[in-house]
């Protein structure tokens, strides 16, 4: 479903990403790991579709299409999704406004009429039922004063509504309190499918023992340096970093 | 820019036939207050860029144009069809309808009012009630504030006479519309409005200018306002003149004691518009909300200028003002408080905030506060800002095209000054003209 292929990223004159492979199959949720500045998030945002950064080689496929010529929006309607670490707060536009435009451009995207209005109330509660969001919390602006822990749900909350086939999460965990990140892996667990395929970004392992990954990847200084499965993050979770960055091939010198 | 010929002639030399051209039963007070007026303009004239506060609008395209003054008798050929837009739906109100500022009868009318209320035209009321114009009438703008409150004084001939009598609740806005419209030579209006509310009593006022594109105007307007003891007055102003239009506006407000007034001011038309509200505590306890948003785009300049004269103690202003800028517009808000020696638990608040959404377009922001007395809780903020390219990618990242994502945050900027607006029709026509205001005017194009 998505396929990365020796990509490489800058950010002005630094490369951030140094040529990372990764293969990520229908129903099986991939974790990546690694230590503050070893290029997660950039990772995460540069599938995603943010501007600032510089693809110089490699390339990223969603289902055999480019998904590095598509622009963020068409990224979206194709059905991925990114939660974000920092969602941004917009006063002035209602979460239900949003949500609504939102699901309608993807829509209209696929060919479907734009959905009715009952239908939608109809949506939204069900899906806020899952996280134990409040409905009043759709008429508030867009995470407009929302606590980190109510934005990050309102992530998953969204992501639950547009029901993309591929999920990018990126730092979902930082700042939850225990309950608060009992109900995002809930959310998250709910959206498992045979059909999506998810992208769990995180310096912790504690997501990870609510939402168990098939594939666990260890990023360093723009590298995936190992790969194994679940047990590789309870490792790291134990020991640190450490031990993978010795047992690491470093990069080459440069010559002089 | 010079100008080979004074600017002012033009001005003066239509004074002698206007003056010839009115009712003749006028009091004398009238006549002689127009006097004072002309001479005062003859001998200021208009402002020049040397002027602080007026340094930054350029008046020299005004200037330029041989204005004359709108013939009495001759609302042209407009039908009560073409006002239609500039109502407000479902909203019930009396409609007070001045074509080239005459009151124009058959495009109005009054709905229920309580007993001794008026709404009626200021030149009628000059003649036939000059005794309740005579301790109102230039009391609150002064004929010598500058050129153009001269001019208006000179030229004052109709607009609108509001009054309430005490304790007395108008429930229904009443809408003044003044439409300019000019199919020759360009026209000069200078309306003149009066709305005087008794101690305990609530009105709400709206006042909309309006023209047509291709019309070449210029409207010159004062509104002065008394708000008696413990009164209410909500007022609207919507600027909705042609995009060749000059529009020259003053409003001077006077707060009676634990009286509450909120002014909202919108504005979205005219190639240059300029607004003063000016208002005064004159007793305690009074509350006061100034509101405001322009909206320029092309070549229009919209000035806004605020004064906020805290001359009594124990009163609240709240003020915010925001722009929204596009092309090669430019923009002014100078937001003057004054908290006088003595006017001790004041509270005040100004905050100007202002989105640039092309590279060309320009906009002065001046807050300021001048703090005379020392227990007062006064603050003020202003900010000039582009859109915020991370909220841009969070809606593209959720699958809105970026067209639509920056109308619906340029939409969301303004949403807080349309959301202190209480009237539900007036916001819905708020809403409605912000949104067709956006860059490419397709709304927000997202069928949500």
């Amino acid at each position: 479903m998505i396929e990365v292929k020796n990509l490489h990223v800058k950010v002005g004159e630094k490369e951030i990403l140094k040529g990372i492979d990764l293969t990520i199959r229908p129903g099986e949720v991939h974790a990546i790991m690694g230590p503050n500045g070893s290029g997660k998030t950039t990772l995460a945002q540069v599938l995603a579709g943010r501007a600032t950064f510089q693809v110089t080689e490699g390339s990223a496929t969603f289902d055999g299409k480019d998904l590095l010529a598509m622009r963020p929006e068409d990224r979206a309607r194709e059905g991925v999704f990114m939660a974000f670490q920092y969602p941004v707060e917009i006063p002035g536009v209602s979460n239900a406004y949003f949500l609504k435009a939102a699901l309608n451009a993807i829509r209209r995207y696929r060919g479907l009429d734009e959905i009715d209005a009952m239908d939608f109330v109809g949506l939204v509660e069900q899906k806020a039922q899952l996280l134990s969001l409040d409905e009043s919390f759709m008429k508030r602006g867009l995470n407009e004063g929302f606590s980190g822990g109510e934005k990050k749900k309102n992530e998953i909350f969204q992501m639950a509504v547009l029901e993309p086939r591929f999920c990018i999460l990126d730092e979902t965990d930082s700042g939850l309190d225990i309950d608060a990140l009992r109900l995002v892996a809930k959310g998250i667990n709910a959206m498992r499918s045979p059909t999506r395929a998810m992208l769990v970004v995180t310096h912790y392992q504690r997501l990870l023992e609510y939402v168990q990954p098939d594939v666990v990847h260890v990023l360093v200084e723009g590298r995936i340096v190992k790969s194994g499965d679940a047990d590789l993050a309870r490792n790291l979770e134990k020991h640190g970093y450490g031990w993978i960055l010795e047992e690491a091939p470093r990069p080459e010198p440069a010559r002089a | 820019m010079a100008l080979s010929v004074d600017p002012r002639d033009a001005y003066d030399a239509t004074y002698g036939d206007f003056v010839k051209s009115l009712d003749r039963r006028e009091p004398s007070w009238l006549h002689e207050a127009r006097d004072t007026a002309i001479h005062r303009f003859r001998e200021v004239g208009f402002p020049t860029p040397k002027q602080e506060d007026w340094k930054y609008t350029n008046l020299t395209p005004l200037l330029r144009v041989p204005f004359r003054v709108a013939p009495e008798g001759g609302p042209e050929n407009v039908v009560s069809e073409q006002l239609e837009p500039f109502t407000f739906g479902v909203l019930k109100t009396s409609l007070l309808t001045f074509v080239n500022g005459r009151f124009a009868p058959r495009l109005s009318y009054v709905r229920y009012l309580p007993r001794r209320v008026r709404a009626m035209s200021l030149a009628e009321a000059i003649v036939d009630d000059p005794e309740a114009l005579a301790q109102h009438l230039g009391r609150y703008a002064p004929p010598d504030g500058n050129a153009f409150t001269s001019l208006n004084a000179a030229f004052l001939a109709d607009g609108a006479f509001i009054e309430v009598p005490p304790k007395t609740h108008v429930e229904e806005p009443i809408h003044l519309l003044f439409i300019s419209r000019s199919r020759d030579a360009p026209l000069v209006t200078h309306p003149r409005n009066l709305i005087v509310l008794g101690d305990g009593s609530a009105a709400t006022v709206i006042e909309t200018y309006a023209g047509w594109p291709p019309d070449v105007t210029f409207t010159n307007a004062v509104t002065e306002v008394s708000v008696g003891a413990a009164a209410s007055l909500g007022h609207y102003k919507m600027q909705r003149e042609g995009e060749r239009a000059f529009h020259m506006a003053s409003m001077v407000v006077h707060q009676g004691r634990d009286s509450t007034v909120a002014c909202h001011s919108f504005s979205f038309g005219g190639a240059l518009a300029r607004s003063h509200v000016h208002t005064l505590f004159r007793a305690e306890g009074g509350s006061l909300l100034l509101n405001g948003l322009f909206m320029t785009a092309g070549a229009q300049q919209s000035d806004n200028y605020t004064r906020i004269d805290h001359a009594e103690p124990s009163c609240t202003s709240l003020e915010l003002y925001k722009g929204i800028l596009d092309g090669t517009s430019r923009g002014i808000f100078n937001g003057n408080i004054l908290v006088r020696k003595g006017a001790q638990k004041t509270s005040a608040r100004q905050t100007n905030k202002n989105l640039l959404l092309s590279k060309e377009a320009w906009v002065d922001s001046t807050p300021g506060l001048e703090i005379l007395a020392d227990d007062v809780k006064c603050n003020h903020a202003s900010t000039i800002g582009q859109l915020d390219e991370n909220a841009v990618f969070y809606l593209r990242s959720r699958g809105i095209d970026e067209e639509a994502a920056r109308n619906i945050l340029t939409y969301a900027f303004a949403a807080d000054v349309i959301n202190q607006v209480s009237l539900a029709p007036v916001r819905i026509k708020l809403d409605q003209l912000v949104l067709s205001r956006l860059p490419k005017g397709s709304g927000l194009g997202v069928g949500a």
